[in-house]
């Protein structure tokens, strides 16, 4: 196996369900050693939560949980019993990075605040993800990703002006605080490294996804304007989403796009010239669509696609998960891999943000409930294993 | 330790619109110090127009200034804390001085068209020539590998070919829809710069430089993977369901009172997970009769019955204000959010508290207040240490001060429109 970037990188992760496990996800792939330390008996909540393989709820079977801890090893620990906590005091002297998302105060709870950890082990980064941050009025509001993309901004602008706001899909505040605390993380771990001295990196849930806003916000401290839901309407014309022969495409067309689209549509009505410039396309929205839909309407996907991008403008697929499976730049790209595992055999996942040249991303497979407890247990901290058979016992593990 | 963690770093960016300098601003953020490279001949089109109109996009005080492209709102945010250069890279004397900053530096960032960056010579095998041990990010469209390379997307298309948009709207009739901004730009820029970081302590490591290509589309599937593995463990694809949630109701969006800009357009978001948050929320509201009717005693009634739940639900949000629903019921622990416009973000009681929002000033924009970053550091705080560069802006400070090029040899850059701080024609026309 070729050296990965971090391979030199221990990770010790306490956190569960989304938002920490894609933060650690990205760090195995990366080459990390994530220990992911879940609480006996269940383990990680999003063991419990579907997709399931088959349909069938199991713990070693979720699609989500798969998904989210590729190439982690999975140890059992109770931290609210003192030996669960020196087993993890001992842990954490090794680590180089901890990642964890209770809420605000658990942690100290367990009597393992970031100053009480840092005595043990200087140059350790803390990660903690919460929803509301570990200060503030919101602080122990509850949390669901509707409610996270309401008070994140995303939501208000997400839909049709004269109808309700709309959530985005699955749990992408969830994810962006996942993905922007793995930024923090290296960045701090970068630092932690060079002067031996770590950090506590803090991440709120709801800030994220208010400091990722596109306009929302700078409207609002630039001008006093609030920006307003456009529906999938763009300042440009054509900009959205049409339904052709076989199903949707996305096209986007600005300045001399439009000049393109004409030569390549090339009817009468494209090149009308109650149409003829941007300003007119914008007041005559239906009847730049009336000159499309024509040539759609008679093209499939595929050949609109390729047609288009041959001529440099940027048509784009509306793609099903079928249609990714199949597409050929992700196959290409190496971006599906398939992996086997003991309880669902072969399955294809979604594999590595972006190629690295040097350092190959990897996808290894999810581990199963306890796996690695006695790889962490008795070779790493030097347990025998009838230490671990008490352990056991006494509900530790 | 004031020190950030990033210090020490030199990235030269040559993003353009939000995703590429999204990757410099979060490097730049950290404490690396980012050098934004334009031309005079064109520059990053998120600075907008040479000649701005009033009105017309994001402007301090709605007013473009003199300068325009040196003022507009997302290009400063998108570029604070960065240094900026213009250098013309289509002239041999132009990429010649290039190759010296290259030299000095540990990161190119691009995320031009592919054949864009196989023409101005920023490909990774070019760069590696000029110093063996860069790092460089390529992030067209889709890659700068593979056989749609070159093809071309705004970041609307990253929503749509992720596979976003197609389980994004309100029903399964009414189409997919786009969200209210380019989320693939932040999505696939948040993953570039993690990767450039591990790429940097490899080099601490190793001595190696390499390449990271980066697909802005694949980078966004990531964040749907459960809806891709449903596909590949179970050849079902999810489908467009508004507000509603497979195992959670009432899940929506409900309309409260009041709001002036727009008129009525105040909203309240409600989750609720368990039959215990049913009880609470019924309470909470003041146990009017319908909350005690049997079939809505039970997840699976109430999801058997959302509409008639969702309709007697929004007769009495209307009643009230977003964020006096949302006390009431986190007050009895129910999940609820008001669903916050731009202006209630920037007023936000809970954000203010924690100092979310920072404040940077430059001679051509003022004194503007910007989103805080993407996490908090809490011994390297950061800081908006000055706004966006103006064009040309560093040009003597890097090509005098990091270069050791004389005044003279400087001025005669800017004679012959090699560099410069005034755009020229055409400057703004995306290429």
């Amino acid at each position: 196996m070729a050296e990965q970037a971090l391979s030199d990188v221990k990770v010790l992760d306490l956190s569960w369900h989304i938002a920490g496990p894609y933060c650690t996800k990205l760090l195995a792939g990366l080459g990390a050693e994530v220990v992911k330390i879940e609480r006996p008996g269940q383990g990680d909540p999003a063991r419990s939560i579907g997709p399931f393989f088959n349909d069938e709820p199991h713990p070693e079977k979720s699609g989500l949980f798969h998904h989210l801890n590729t190439g982690k090893k999975s140890i059992t620990l109770n931290l609210k019993s003192s030996t669960g906590k020196n087993i993890f005091l001992q842990l954490v002297q090794e680590a180089d990075i901890l990642v964890e998302n209770f809420s605000p105060g658990v942690m100290a709870g367990f009597g393992l605040t970031y100053e009480v950890l840092e005595e043990l082990n200087p140059k350790l980064v803390m990660t903690s993800i919460s929803n509301f941050g570990s200060s503030g009025p919101y602080r122990d509001y509850k949390m669901t990703e509707i409610v996270a993309q309401a008070l994140g901004g995303l939501m208000y602008i997400t839909g049709d002006l004269d109808r309700v706001p709309l959530k985005p899909v699955g749990s992408q505040a969830q994810y962006q605080a996942g993905l922007n605390s793995f930024v923090g993380t290296m960045a701090a771990f970068y630092g932690a490294n060079g002067t031996g001295i770590g950090q506590y990196v803090e991440s709120s849930i709801m800030e994220t996804m208010n400091s990722i806003l596109e306009y929302s916000l700078l409207e609002y401290l630039y001008q006093g304007r609030i920006e307003v839901r456009k529906g999938n309407k763009g300042a440009a014309h054509p900009w959205g989403m049409y339904f052709c022969k076989d199903g949707y495409i996305g096209i986007a067309v600005v300045g001399k796009l439009w000049d393109r689209l004409v030569e390549w549509i090339d009817t009468p009505e494209i090149r009308s010239e109650s149409i003829d410039s941007i300003v007119k396309r914008v007041f005559n929205r239906d009847e730049v669509d009336a000159a499309l839909y024509p040539f759609f309407m008679d093209h499939t996907r595929e050949e609109i696609y390729h047609q288009g991008q041959e001529r440099k403008i940027p048509i784009s697929l509306v793609r099903s998960p079928e249609d990714l499976v199949n597409a050929p730049q992700y196959r290409a790209r190496g971006f599906w891999v398939d992996i086997d595992h003991p309880e669902t055999g072969t399955l294809t996942y979604p594999g590595a943000p972006a190629i690295m040249s040097e350092t190959p991303w990897q996808t290894i497979r999810p581990p199963l409930l306890g796996e690695h407890n006695e790889e962490i247990y008795c070779n790493r901290l030097g347990y025998t294993k009838e230490d671990l058979v008490k352990l056991k016992e006494m509900s530790i593990i | 330790m004031s020190q950030l963690p990033l210090e020490g770093i030199r990235v030269l960016d040559h993003g353009v619109i939000w995703a590429g300098p999204w990757v410099g601003k979060l490097l730049a953020d950290f404490g690396a110090e980012v050098i934004k490279v334009e031309s005079i001949q064109n520059y990053d089109a998120s600075r907008g127009p040479i000649a701005g109109i009033s009105g017309l996009g994001i402007y301090p005080d709605m007013d473009p200034g003199e300068r325009p492209y040196n003022r507009r709102g997302p290009f400063q945010y998108w570029n604070q804390n960065k240094c900026g250069i213009t250098i013309d890279l289509s002239r041999p004397r132009g990429l010649q001085i290039y190759h010296r900053l290259v030299q000095i530096s540990d990161v190119v960032t691009v995320n031009f068209p592919t054949d864009v960056i196989e023409k101005l010579k920023l490909d990774y095998d070019s760069l590696k020539e000029v110093k063996p041990d860069i790092i460089v990010l390529s992030m067209p469209a889709y890659g700068a590998i593979g056989p749609e390379k070159n093809y071309r997307a705004f970041g609307m298309s990253q929503e749509q070919m992720s596979g976003i948009a197609m389980i994004l709207g309100y029903s399964a009739e009414s189409g997919p829809m786009k969200s209210g901004m380019d989320y693939g730009d932040p999505t696939a820029a948040a993953s570039a710069a993690g990767m450039i970081i591990a790429a940097l302590h490899y080099r601490k490591k190793t001595g190696k430089g390499q390449w990271i290509d980066v697909s802005q589309s694949e980078a966004t599937t990531m964040l749907i993977g459960e809806a891709m593995m449903d596909f590949t463990m179970n050849r079902r694809t999810w489908e467009r369901m508004g507000n509603r949630h497979p195992s959670m109701a009432p899940h929506g969006c409900y309309r409260c009172r009041g709001g002036d800009e727009p008129p009525d357009d105040r909203w309240v978001a409600i989750a609720v997970s368990s039959d215990k948050e049913w009880r609470a929320f019924a309470k909470a509201i003041g146990s009017p009769k319908w909350t005690a009717d049997e079939k809505f005693s039970t997840l699976l009634g109430r999801l058997e019955n959302q509409d008639e739940l969702d309709r007697l639900i929004e007769e009495w949000t209307i009643q009230h204000e977003d964020h006096e629903v949302m006390t009431l019921l986190q007050k009895a622990g129910v999940p609820a959010g008001a669903v916050l416009n731009g202006k209630a973000i920037v007023e936000n009681p809970h954000l203010e508290k924690r100092d979310f929002f920072q404040t940077g000033s430059h001679p051509q924009v003022g004194t503007m207040r910007h989103p805080g970053p993407i996490v908090k550091m809490t011994k390297t705080p950061i800081t908006i240490k000055r706004l966006a560069p103006a064009l040309g802006e560093h040009n003597e400070y890097v090509l005098g001060k990091l270069l050791g090029m004389s005044g003279k040899e400087i001025e005669e850059l800017e004679r012959e429109r090699i560099i410069g701080d005034t755009p020229l024609p055409g400057a703004d026309k995306m290429s």
